[in-house]
Protein backbone atom coordinates (compact mmCIF):
# COMPACT_ATOMS: atom_id res chain seq x y z
CA UNK A 1 0.00 0.00 0.00
CA UNK A 2 3.03 2.14 1.18
CA UNK A 3 5.41 1.13 -1.87
CA UNK A 4 4.85 4.37 -3.77
CA UNK A 5 7.04 5.38 -0.88
CA UNK A 6 10.14 3.07 -2.23
CA UNK A 7 9.65 4.13 -5.78
CA UNK A 8 11.92 6.61 -5.54
CA UNK A 9 9.52 9.37 -7.55
CA UNK A 10 8.62 11.61 -4.72
CA UNK A 11 10.76 13.37 -2.53
CA UNK A 12 8.83 13.15 0.42
CA UNK A 13 11.77 14.31 2.42
CA UNK A 14 13.01 16.88 0.92
CA UNK A 15 9.40 18.12 0.21
CA UNK A 16 8.94 18.30 4.36
CA UNK A 17 12.21 19.72 4.92
CA UNK A 18 11.21 22.60 2.66
CA UNK A 19 8.12 22.97 4.81
CA UNK A 20 10.54 22.95 8.35
CA UNK A 21 12.79 26.15 6.56
CA UNK A 22 9.80 27.71 5.33
CA UNK A 23 8.61 27.45 9.07
CA UNK A 24 11.45 28.24 10.40
CA UNK A 25 13.02 31.31 8.83
CA UNK A 26 9.18 32.53 9.05
CA UNK A 27 9.16 32.21 12.62
CA UNK A 28 12.14 34.25 12.92
CA UNK A 29 11.28 36.89 10.40
CA UNK A 30 7.23 37.45 12.27
CA UNK A 31 8.71 37.21 15.78
CA UNK A 32 11.15 40.60 14.51
CA UNK A 33 8.63 41.90 12.93
CA UNK A 34 5.62 41.30 15.25
CA UNK A 35 7.70 42.93 17.66
CA UNK A 36 8.54 46.01 15.86
CA UNK A 37 4.82 46.66 14.99
CA UNK A 38 3.79 46.30 18.91
CA UNK A 39 6.86 48.71 19.76
CA UNK A 40 4.84 51.01 17.23
CA UNK A 41 1.36 50.13 18.41
CA UNK A 42 2.58 51.23 22.51
CA UNK A 43 4.97 53.65 21.52
CA UNK A 44 4.10 57.61 22.38
CA UNK A 45 4.38 58.62 19.17
CA UNK A 46 0.49 58.79 17.58
CA UNK A 47 1.96 58.49 14.29
CA UNK A 48 3.63 55.05 14.77
CA UNK A 49 0.57 54.36 16.86
CA UNK A 50 -1.58 54.44 13.74
CA UNK A 51 0.03 52.99 11.30
CA UNK A 52 0.70 50.14 13.86
CA UNK A 53 -3.09 50.01 14.41
CA UNK A 54 -4.07 50.23 10.66
CA UNK A 55 -1.70 47.49 9.56
CA UNK A 56 -2.29 45.07 11.93
CA UNK A 57 -6.53 45.38 11.44
CA UNK A 58 -5.76 45.46 7.73
CA UNK A 59 -3.43 42.25 7.40
CA UNK A 60 -5.42 40.78 10.00
CA UNK A 61 -8.11 40.49 7.92
CA UNK A 62 -6.84 39.25 4.68
CA UNK A 63 -6.92 36.09 4.14
CA UNK A 64 -3.05 34.19 4.18
CA UNK A 65 -3.90 32.78 0.35
CA UNK A 66 -4.82 36.57 -0.91
CA UNK A 67 -1.22 37.70 0.95
CA UNK A 68 0.52 35.31 -0.99
CA UNK A 69 -0.84 34.64 -4.20
CA UNK A 70 -0.79 38.61 -4.30
CA UNK A 71 3.23 38.49 -3.01
CA UNK A 72 3.46 36.19 -6.44
CA UNK A 73 1.08 38.09 -8.91
CA UNK A 74 1.76 41.97 -7.85
CA UNK A 75 5.65 41.64 -6.59
CA UNK A 76 6.81 39.25 -8.78
CA UNK A 77 4.84 39.10 -12.09
CA UNK A 78 3.91 42.36 -12.13
CA UNK A 79 6.72 44.58 -10.44
CA UNK A 80 9.36 41.78 -11.38
CA UNK A 81 10.62 41.47 -7.91
CA UNK A 82 12.87 38.25 -7.33
CA UNK A 83 13.97 38.61 -4.10
CA UNK A 84 17.28 37.87 -5.48
CA UNK A 85 16.37 34.09 -6.10
CA UNK A 86 17.05 32.37 -9.87
CA UNK A 87 14.65 29.70 -10.58
CA UNK A 88 10.91 29.85 -10.24
CA UNK A 89 10.55 27.70 -7.10
CA UNK A 90 13.59 29.68 -5.16
CA UNK A 91 11.79 32.86 -5.45
CA UNK A 92 8.72 31.14 -4.79
CA UNK A 93 9.68 29.98 -1.35
CA UNK A 94 11.19 33.71 -1.14
CA UNK A 95 7.82 35.25 -1.79
CA UNK A 96 6.37 32.76 0.78
CA UNK A 97 8.44 33.54 3.38
CA UNK A 98 8.09 36.98 2.72
CA UNK A 99 4.36 37.17 3.03
CA UNK A 100 4.24 34.69 5.85
CA UNK A 101 6.01 37.11 8.07
CA UNK A 102 3.81 39.88 6.70
CA UNK A 103 0.84 37.93 7.39
CA UNK A 104 2.12 36.44 10.83
CA UNK A 105 3.64 39.43 12.02
CA UNK A 106 0.23 40.44 13.17
CA UNK A 107 -0.84 37.63 14.98
CA UNK A 108 2.70 38.05 17.14
CA UNK A 109 2.07 41.84 17.79
CA UNK A 110 -1.71 41.04 19.32
CA UNK A 111 0.18 38.17 21.47
CA UNK A 112 2.35 40.35 22.43
CA UNK A 113 0.70 43.24 22.79
CA UNK A 114 -1.79 40.60 25.29
CA UNK A 115 1.36 40.09 27.27
CA UNK A 116 2.26 43.49 28.08
CA UNK A 117 -0.90 43.46 29.72
CA UNK A 118 -0.13 40.79 31.69
CA UNK A 119 2.92 42.65 33.32
CA UNK A 120 1.52 44.58 35.90
CA UNK A 121 1.36 48.69 35.96
CA UNK A 122 3.25 48.98 39.16
CA UNK A 123 6.45 47.13 37.20
CA UNK A 124 6.31 50.04 34.50
CA UNK A 125 5.40 52.97 36.90
CA UNK A 126 8.70 51.53 39.00
CA UNK A 127 10.80 52.03 35.80
CA UNK A 128 9.64 55.60 34.89
CA UNK A 129 9.57 56.54 38.36
CA UNK A 130 13.64 55.30 38.15
CA UNK A 131 13.62 58.01 35.19
CA UNK A 132 14.55 55.00 32.42
CA UNK A 133 13.29 56.38 29.19
CA UNK A 134 10.10 54.53 26.53
CA UNK A 135 12.43 52.44 25.15
CA UNK A 136 14.29 51.67 28.33
CA UNK A 137 11.13 50.54 29.52
CA UNK A 138 10.06 48.52 27.22
CA UNK A 139 13.44 46.46 26.53
CA UNK A 140 14.56 45.96 29.68
CA UNK A 141 11.41 46.02 32.16
CA UNK A 142 8.17 45.35 30.23
CA UNK A 143 8.66 43.00 27.34
CA UNK A 144 11.00 40.66 29.32
CA UNK A 145 8.20 39.62 31.36
CA UNK A 146 5.95 39.74 28.59
CA UNK A 147 7.51 37.34 26.63
CA UNK A 148 7.86 34.92 29.12
CA UNK A 149 3.86 35.20 29.76
CA UNK A 150 3.06 34.42 25.93
CA UNK A 151 4.95 31.57 25.33
CA UNK A 152 1.65 29.66 24.92
CA UNK A 153 0.32 32.19 23.01
CA UNK A 154 3.53 32.23 20.76
CA UNK A 155 3.61 28.67 20.55
CA UNK A 156 -0.02 28.51 18.85
CA UNK A 157 1.17 31.01 16.65
CA UNK A 158 4.15 29.09 15.35
CA UNK A 159 1.72 25.86 14.86
CA UNK A 160 -0.35 27.81 13.05
CA UNK A 161 2.08 28.93 10.94
CA UNK A 162 3.60 25.70 10.51
CA UNK A 163 0.60 24.54 9.27
CA UNK A 164 0.17 27.98 7.21
CA UNK A 165 3.17 27.00 5.25
CA UNK A 166 1.00 24.68 2.91
CA UNK A 167 -0.78 27.82 1.65
CA UNK A 168 3.07 28.48 -0.10
CA UNK A 169 2.20 25.52 -2.20
CA UNK A 170 -0.02 28.33 -4.23
CA UNK A 171 2.95 30.37 -5.47
CA UNK A 172 4.51 26.98 -6.42
CA UNK A 173 7.49 26.79 -3.54
CA UNK A 174 8.52 22.91 -3.88
CA UNK A 175 6.74 22.27 -0.49
CA UNK A 176 4.87 19.31 1.31
CA UNK A 177 1.27 20.65 0.28
CA UNK A 178 2.45 20.93 -3.62
CA UNK A 179 4.31 17.37 -3.46
CA UNK A 180 0.85 16.04 -2.01
CA UNK A 181 -1.64 17.65 -4.79
CA UNK A 182 0.68 15.87 -7.57
CA UNK A 183 0.82 12.65 -5.43
CA UNK A 184 -3.42 12.43 -5.07
CA UNK A 185 -3.37 12.99 -8.81
CA UNK A 186 -0.47 9.92 -9.99
CA UNK A 187 -1.41 8.02 -7.06
CA UNK A 188 -5.25 7.29 -7.12
CA UNK A 189 -5.21 3.99 -5.96
CA UNK A 190 -3.47 4.84 -2.59
CA UNK A 191 -5.12 7.91 -1.84
CA UNK A 192 -5.65 6.85 1.68
CA UNK A 193 -2.38 6.01 1.96
CA UNK A 194 -0.86 9.45 0.84
CA UNK A 195 -2.73 11.37 2.71
CA UNK A 196 -1.69 9.52 5.99
CA UNK A 197 1.79 10.02 4.67
CA UNK A 198 1.36 14.11 5.04
CA UNK A 199 -0.68 13.64 7.73
CA UNK A 200 1.46 12.11 9.91
CA UNK A 201 4.28 14.28 8.62
CA UNK A 202 2.27 17.10 9.86
CA UNK A 203 1.68 15.69 13.21
CA UNK A 204 5.51 15.00 13.39
CA UNK A 205 6.33 18.66 12.73
CA UNK A 206 3.92 20.69 14.90
CA UNK A 207 3.71 17.71 18.25
CA UNK A 208 6.66 17.96 19.58
CA UNK A 209 6.61 21.92 18.96
CA UNK A 210 3.71 22.09 20.82
CA UNK A 211 4.55 19.76 23.78
CA UNK A 212 8.45 21.12 24.22
CA UNK A 213 7.04 25.14 24.33
CA UNK A 214 4.10 23.75 26.56
CA UNK A 215 7.02 22.53 29.07
CA UNK A 216 8.80 25.63 28.32
CA UNK A 217 5.59 28.05 28.97
CA UNK A 218 5.75 26.26 32.33
CA UNK A 219 9.45 26.76 33.43
CA UNK A 220 9.63 30.16 32.18
CA UNK A 221 6.01 31.62 33.35
CA UNK A 222 6.14 34.33 35.72
CA UNK A 223 5.94 33.26 38.92
CA UNK A 224 3.27 35.69 40.63
CA UNK B 1 -3.25 60.95 26.13
CA UNK B 2 -0.94 58.97 28.22
CA UNK B 3 -0.32 55.39 29.19
CA UNK B 4 1.81 53.56 32.00
CA UNK B 5 4.64 52.81 29.37
CA UNK B 6 5.32 56.36 28.94
CA UNK B 7 4.80 59.75 31.07
CA UNK B 8 2.56 62.59 29.89
CA UNK B 9 5.09 64.30 27.11
CA UNK B 10 6.53 67.57 28.67
CA UNK B 11 7.53 70.17 26.20
CA UNK B 12 10.91 68.28 25.32
CA UNK B 13 9.32 65.34 24.80
CA UNK B 14 6.46 66.80 22.73
CA UNK B 15 9.50 68.05 20.64
CA UNK B 16 11.12 64.72 20.22
CA UNK B 17 7.83 63.10 19.45
CA UNK B 18 7.37 66.03 16.54
CA UNK B 19 10.72 64.78 15.32
CA UNK B 20 10.18 60.88 15.24
CA UNK B 21 6.75 61.74 13.59
CA UNK B 22 8.89 63.39 10.40
CA UNK B 23 11.55 60.78 10.46
CA UNK B 24 8.82 57.85 10.16
CA UNK B 25 6.89 59.86 7.78
CA UNK B 26 9.62 59.84 6.05
CA UNK B 27 10.34 56.38 5.67
CA UNK B 28 6.83 55.41 4.74
CA UNK B 29 7.08 58.33 2.65
CA UNK B 30 10.27 56.42 0.51
CA UNK B 31 8.50 53.38 0.65
CA UNK B 32 5.22 54.97 -1.18
CA UNK B 33 7.39 56.74 -3.58
CA UNK B 34 9.52 53.69 -4.27
CA UNK B 35 6.52 51.55 -4.74
CA UNK B 36 4.45 53.95 -6.71
CA UNK B 37 7.39 54.67 -9.21
CA UNK B 38 7.58 50.98 -9.32
CA UNK B 39 4.10 50.92 -10.61
CA UNK B 40 4.70 53.45 -12.99
CA UNK B 41 7.04 51.76 -14.44
CA UNK B 42 5.59 48.46 -15.03
CA UNK B 43 1.99 51.23 -15.81
CA UNK B 44 0.09 50.21 -13.13
CA UNK B 45 -0.82 53.55 -12.41
CA UNK B 46 -2.34 54.33 -15.48
CA UNK B 47 -6.17 55.27 -14.92
CA UNK B 48 -7.81 52.29 -17.30
CA UNK B 49 -6.41 50.16 -15.00
CA UNK B 50 -8.59 51.25 -11.90
CA UNK B 51 -11.52 53.01 -13.42
CA UNK B 52 -13.27 49.67 -14.28
CA UNK B 53 -14.33 49.08 -10.84
CA UNK B 54 -15.57 52.50 -10.72
CA UNK B 55 -17.42 52.82 -13.83
CA UNK B 56 -18.02 49.33 -15.42
CA UNK B 57 -20.90 47.81 -13.18
CA UNK B 58 -20.31 44.53 -15.03
CA UNK B 59 -17.11 43.80 -13.37
CA UNK B 60 -19.06 43.78 -10.72
CA UNK B 61 -22.12 41.75 -11.66
CA UNK B 62 -19.94 39.18 -13.85
CA UNK B 63 -16.80 38.40 -11.52
CA UNK B 64 -16.62 39.94 -8.12
CA UNK B 65 -20.09 39.83 -6.78
CA UNK B 66 -20.56 36.14 -7.83
CA UNK B 67 -17.62 35.07 -6.51
CA UNK B 68 -18.35 37.05 -3.11
CA UNK B 69 -21.81 35.09 -3.12
CA UNK B 70 -19.49 31.67 -3.27
CA UNK B 71 -17.45 32.79 -0.93
CA UNK B 72 -20.31 33.30 1.44
CA UNK B 73 -22.18 30.20 0.16
CA UNK B 74 -18.93 28.22 1.46
CA UNK B 75 -18.59 29.62 4.60
CA UNK B 76 -22.32 29.99 5.70
CA UNK B 77 -22.46 25.93 4.34
CA UNK B 78 -19.32 25.12 6.80
CA UNK B 79 -20.31 26.64 9.99
CA UNK B 80 -23.94 25.43 9.65
CA UNK B 81 -22.52 21.52 8.97
CA UNK B 82 -19.56 22.48 11.65
CA UNK B 83 -21.44 23.66 14.38
CA UNK B 84 -23.79 21.02 15.30
CA UNK B 85 -20.99 18.74 14.43
CA UNK B 86 -18.71 20.43 16.50
CA UNK B 87 -20.95 20.60 19.43
CA UNK B 88 -21.49 16.91 19.73
CA UNK B 89 -17.77 16.16 19.72
CA UNK B 90 -16.98 18.48 22.18
CA UNK B 91 -19.77 17.31 24.66
CA UNK B 92 -18.54 14.02 23.57
CA UNK B 93 -15.17 14.87 25.11
CA UNK B 94 -17.06 15.66 27.75
CA UNK B 95 -18.56 12.29 28.05
CA UNK B 96 -18.56 10.06 31.62
CA UNK B 97 -18.20 6.81 29.06
CA UNK B 98 -14.58 6.18 28.08
CA UNK B 99 -15.29 4.59 25.10
CA UNK B 100 -17.11 7.95 23.81
CA UNK B 101 -14.18 10.42 25.58
CA UNK B 102 -11.37 8.83 23.72
CA UNK B 103 -12.78 8.44 20.25
CA UNK B 104 -14.18 11.83 20.23
CA UNK B 105 -11.21 13.54 21.84
CA UNK B 106 -8.79 11.83 19.03
CA UNK B 107 -10.42 12.97 16.05
CA UNK B 108 -10.26 16.27 17.36
CA UNK B 109 -6.52 16.42 18.20
CA UNK B 110 -6.16 14.86 14.34
CA UNK B 111 -7.79 17.14 12.52
CA UNK B 112 -6.93 20.13 14.49
CA UNK B 113 -3.18 19.35 13.84
CA UNK B 114 -3.61 19.02 9.79
CA UNK B 115 -3.58 21.93 7.51
CA UNK B 116 -7.01 22.77 6.02
CA UNK B 117 -5.43 22.61 2.57
CA UNK B 118 -4.27 18.90 3.02
CA UNK B 119 -8.24 17.98 4.13
CA UNK B 120 -9.77 19.99 1.03
CA UNK B 121 -7.15 18.23 -1.42
CA UNK B 122 -7.78 15.28 -0.08
CA UNK B 123 -11.66 15.39 -0.55
CA UNK B 124 -11.59 16.81 -3.72
CA UNK B 125 -9.40 13.49 -4.40
CA UNK B 126 -11.56 11.50 -2.78
CA UNK B 127 -15.06 13.08 -4.26
CA UNK B 128 -12.93 12.75 -8.12
CA UNK B 129 -12.68 8.73 -7.44
CA UNK B 130 -15.54 7.58 -5.23
CA UNK B 131 -18.57 9.73 -6.13
CA UNK B 132 -20.31 10.83 -9.09
CA UNK B 133 -20.44 15.01 -8.15
CA UNK B 134 -20.08 16.76 -11.49
CA UNK B 135 -17.34 18.68 -11.48
CA UNK B 136 -18.79 21.48 -11.16
CA UNK B 137 -19.48 21.20 -7.89
CA UNK B 138 -16.41 19.61 -6.83
CA UNK B 139 -14.29 22.62 -5.78
CA UNK B 140 -17.32 23.53 -3.45
CA UNK B 141 -17.93 19.95 -1.88
CA UNK B 142 -14.14 19.48 -1.25
CA UNK B 143 -13.63 23.32 0.05
CA UNK B 144 -16.54 22.76 2.64
CA UNK B 145 -15.63 19.12 3.79
CA UNK B 146 -11.69 20.34 4.79
CA UNK B 147 -13.75 23.74 6.44
CA UNK B 148 -16.02 21.13 8.24
CA UNK B 149 -13.70 18.72 9.60
CA UNK B 150 -11.15 21.11 10.32
CA UNK B 151 -13.65 23.92 11.87
CA UNK B 152 -15.79 20.97 13.93
CA UNK B 153 -13.25 20.01 15.95
CA UNK B 154 -11.72 23.85 16.78
CA UNK B 155 -15.71 24.62 18.02
CA UNK B 156 -15.43 21.20 19.63
CA UNK B 157 -12.50 22.77 21.36
CA UNK B 158 -14.88 25.85 22.08
CA UNK B 159 -17.32 24.35 23.48
CA UNK B 160 -16.02 22.20 25.90
CA UNK B 161 -14.27 25.02 27.42
CA UNK B 162 -17.41 26.85 27.28
CA UNK B 163 -19.33 24.32 29.55
CA UNK B 164 -16.23 23.91 31.86
CA UNK B 165 -16.05 27.38 32.30
CA UNK B 166 -19.60 27.34 33.78
CA UNK B 167 -19.83 27.17 37.26
CA UNK B 168 -19.67 23.93 38.96
CA UNK B 169 -22.99 24.52 41.01
CA UNK B 170 -24.90 24.57 37.88
CA UNK B 171 -24.76 20.77 36.88
CA UNK B 172 -24.92 19.75 40.49
CA UNK B 173 -28.44 21.71 40.79
CA UNK B 174 -29.56 20.11 37.91
CA UNK B 175 -28.61 16.55 39.36
CA UNK B 176 -30.09 17.01 42.62
CA UNK B 177 -33.29 18.07 40.91
CA UNK B 178 -33.28 14.38 39.28
CA UNK B 179 -32.29 15.06 36.08
CA UNK B 180 -30.18 13.03 33.61
CA UNK B 181 -26.89 13.61 32.15
CA UNK B 182 -28.32 14.41 29.05
CA UNK B 183 -30.93 16.68 30.07
CA UNK B 184 -28.34 18.78 32.63
CA UNK B 185 -26.45 18.97 29.13
CA UNK B 186 -29.04 20.11 27.20
CA UNK B 187 -31.35 22.57 29.23
CA UNK B 188 -29.25 23.72 31.43
CA UNK B 189 -25.06 23.83 30.33
CA UNK B 190 -25.18 24.25 26.79
CA UNK B 191 -27.56 27.24 26.66
CA UNK B 192 -25.73 29.07 28.95
CA UNK B 193 -22.46 27.52 27.26
CA UNK B 194 -23.54 28.82 24.13
CA UNK B 195 -24.09 32.73 25.54
CA UNK B 196 -20.14 32.62 26.57
CA UNK B 197 -18.99 30.87 23.29
CA UNK B 198 -20.89 33.17 20.86
CA UNK B 199 -18.09 35.92 20.13
CA UNK B 200 -15.29 32.78 19.71
CA UNK B 201 -17.88 31.61 17.26
CA UNK B 202 -18.11 35.04 15.34
CA UNK B 203 -14.45 35.25 15.43
CA UNK B 204 -14.33 31.89 13.95
CA UNK B 205 -16.45 32.58 11.57
CA UNK B 206 -13.90 35.09 10.01
CA UNK B 207 -11.27 31.88 9.72
CA UNK B 208 -14.07 29.69 7.62
CA UNK B 209 -14.19 33.32 5.10
CA UNK B 210 -10.59 33.56 4.73
CA UNK B 211 -9.72 29.79 4.26
CA UNK B 212 -12.05 29.93 1.48
CA UNK B 213 -9.71 31.08 -0.28
CA UNK B 214 -8.30 27.96 -0.20
CA UNK B 215 -10.26 26.48 -2.86
CA UNK B 216 -9.67 29.51 -5.00
CA UNK B 217 -5.94 29.08 -5.19
CA UNK B 218 -5.62 25.19 -5.08
CA UNK B 219 -9.35 23.56 -6.19
CA UNK B 220 -10.17 25.91 -8.91
CA UNK B 221 -13.06 27.11 -6.84
CA UNK B 222 -15.00 29.82 -8.65
CA UNK B 223 -14.55 32.59 -5.00
CA UNK B 224 -13.98 35.83 -4.76
CA UNK B 225 -10.17 35.51 -4.82
CA UNK B 226 -9.48 33.32 -8.33
CA UNK B 227 -11.59 35.89 -9.61
CA UNK B 228 -8.62 37.66 -10.00
CA UNK B 229 -7.81 35.66 -13.50
CA UNK B 230 -10.87 36.68 -15.51
CA UNK B 231 -10.59 40.08 -14.18
CA UNK B 232 -6.65 40.59 -15.11
CA UNK B 233 -7.28 39.05 -18.26
CA UNK B 234 -10.55 40.97 -19.78
CA UNK B 235 -9.14 44.79 -18.24
CA UNK B 236 -6.22 44.70 -19.25
CA UNK B 237 -3.70 43.45 -16.98
CA UNK B 238 -4.56 45.50 -13.63
CA UNK B 239 -3.24 42.98 -11.59
CA UNK B 240 -2.28 45.63 -8.42
CA UNK B 241 -6.13 46.83 -8.97
CA UNK B 242 -7.72 44.10 -8.66
CA UNK B 243 -5.81 42.71 -5.98
CA UNK B 244 -6.16 45.89 -3.73
CA UNK B 245 -10.50 45.38 -4.35
CA UNK B 246 -10.18 41.58 -3.51
CA UNK B 247 -8.53 42.33 -0.48
CA UNK B 248 -10.45 45.39 0.16
CA UNK B 249 -13.85 43.39 0.40
CA UNK B 250 -12.57 40.40 2.52
CA UNK B 251 -11.42 43.04 4.83
CA UNK B 252 -14.60 45.01 4.78
CA UNK B 253 -16.51 41.28 5.70
CA UNK B 254 -13.80 39.91 8.28
CA UNK B 255 -13.52 43.98 9.76
CA UNK B 256 -17.50 43.69 10.15
CA UNK B 257 -17.58 39.67 11.60
CA UNK B 258 -15.10 41.03 14.45
CA UNK B 259 -16.81 44.34 15.15
CA UNK B 260 -19.95 41.93 15.77
CA UNK B 261 -17.78 39.50 18.18
CA UNK B 262 -16.57 42.58 19.92
CA UNK B 263 -19.61 43.88 20.25
CA UNK B 264 -21.18 40.68 21.61
CA UNK B 265 -18.01 40.29 23.80
CA UNK B 266 -18.90 43.64 25.49
CA UNK B 267 -22.21 43.32 25.75
CA UNK B 268 -21.84 39.67 28.10
CA UNK B 269 -19.31 41.24 29.88
CA UNK B 270 -22.06 44.03 31.06
CA UNK B 271 -24.28 40.93 31.28
CA UNK B 272 -21.84 39.53 33.51
CA UNK B 273 -21.99 41.86 36.32
CA UNK B 274 -24.85 39.97 37.91
CA UNK B 275 -24.01 37.01 37.68
CA UNK B 276 -20.82 34.91 39.21
CA UNK B 277 -19.31 33.18 36.47
CA UNK B 278 -16.28 35.46 34.47
CA UNK B 279 -14.76 33.70 31.38
CA UNK B 280 -11.91 34.79 29.68
CA UNK B 281 -12.53 35.02 26.30
CA UNK B 282 -11.44 32.61 23.95
CA UNK B 283 -7.95 33.26 22.44
CA UNK B 284 -9.07 36.98 22.32
CA UNK B 285 -6.93 39.23 23.28
CA UNK B 286 -7.64 41.87 26.09
CA UNK B 287 -7.92 45.24 24.89
CA UNK B 288 -4.72 47.61 25.29
CA UNK B 289 -7.40 50.42 26.03
CA UNK B 290 -7.46 49.45 30.19
CA UNK B 291 -4.15 49.73 30.69
CA UNK B 292 -4.02 53.51 29.12
CA UNK B 293 -6.97 54.31 31.25
CA UNK B 294 -5.64 53.07 34.26
CA UNK B 295 -2.14 55.37 33.19
CA UNK B 296 -4.20 58.39 32.62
Amino acid sequence: MFDFLDSGQYDLLGAFWVTAKLALYSAIGSLIWGTALVGMRVSPVPMMRAFGTAYVNLVRNTPLTVVLVACSFVLNQTLRITLGGGRSEEIGFRLAVLGLVLYTGTFVCEALRSGINTVPPGQAEAARALGLSFTQVLTLVVFPQAFRAVVTPLANVLIALTKNTTVASAISAAEAALLMKEMVENEADALFAVFAVFAFGFILLTLPTGLFLGWAAKRLAVKR
Amino acid sequence: MSSVLYDTPGPRAKRRNVIYTVVFLAVLGLVAWWVLSAMAEKNQLAADKWTPFVTDSRVWTTYLLPGLMETLKAAALSILIALPLGALLGIGRLSDHRWVRVPAGTVVEFFRAIPVLLLMMFAAALYREFTTISSDFRPLYAVVTGLVLYNASVIAEVVRAGVLSLPRGQGDAAEALGMRKSQTMLYVLLPQAVTVMLPALVSQLVVIVKDTALGGAMLGFAELLSQNRQITANYGANTIATFTVIALIYIVINALLTHLAGRLERRMRRGKKSTSVTIPAQGAVTDVETMTVRGS
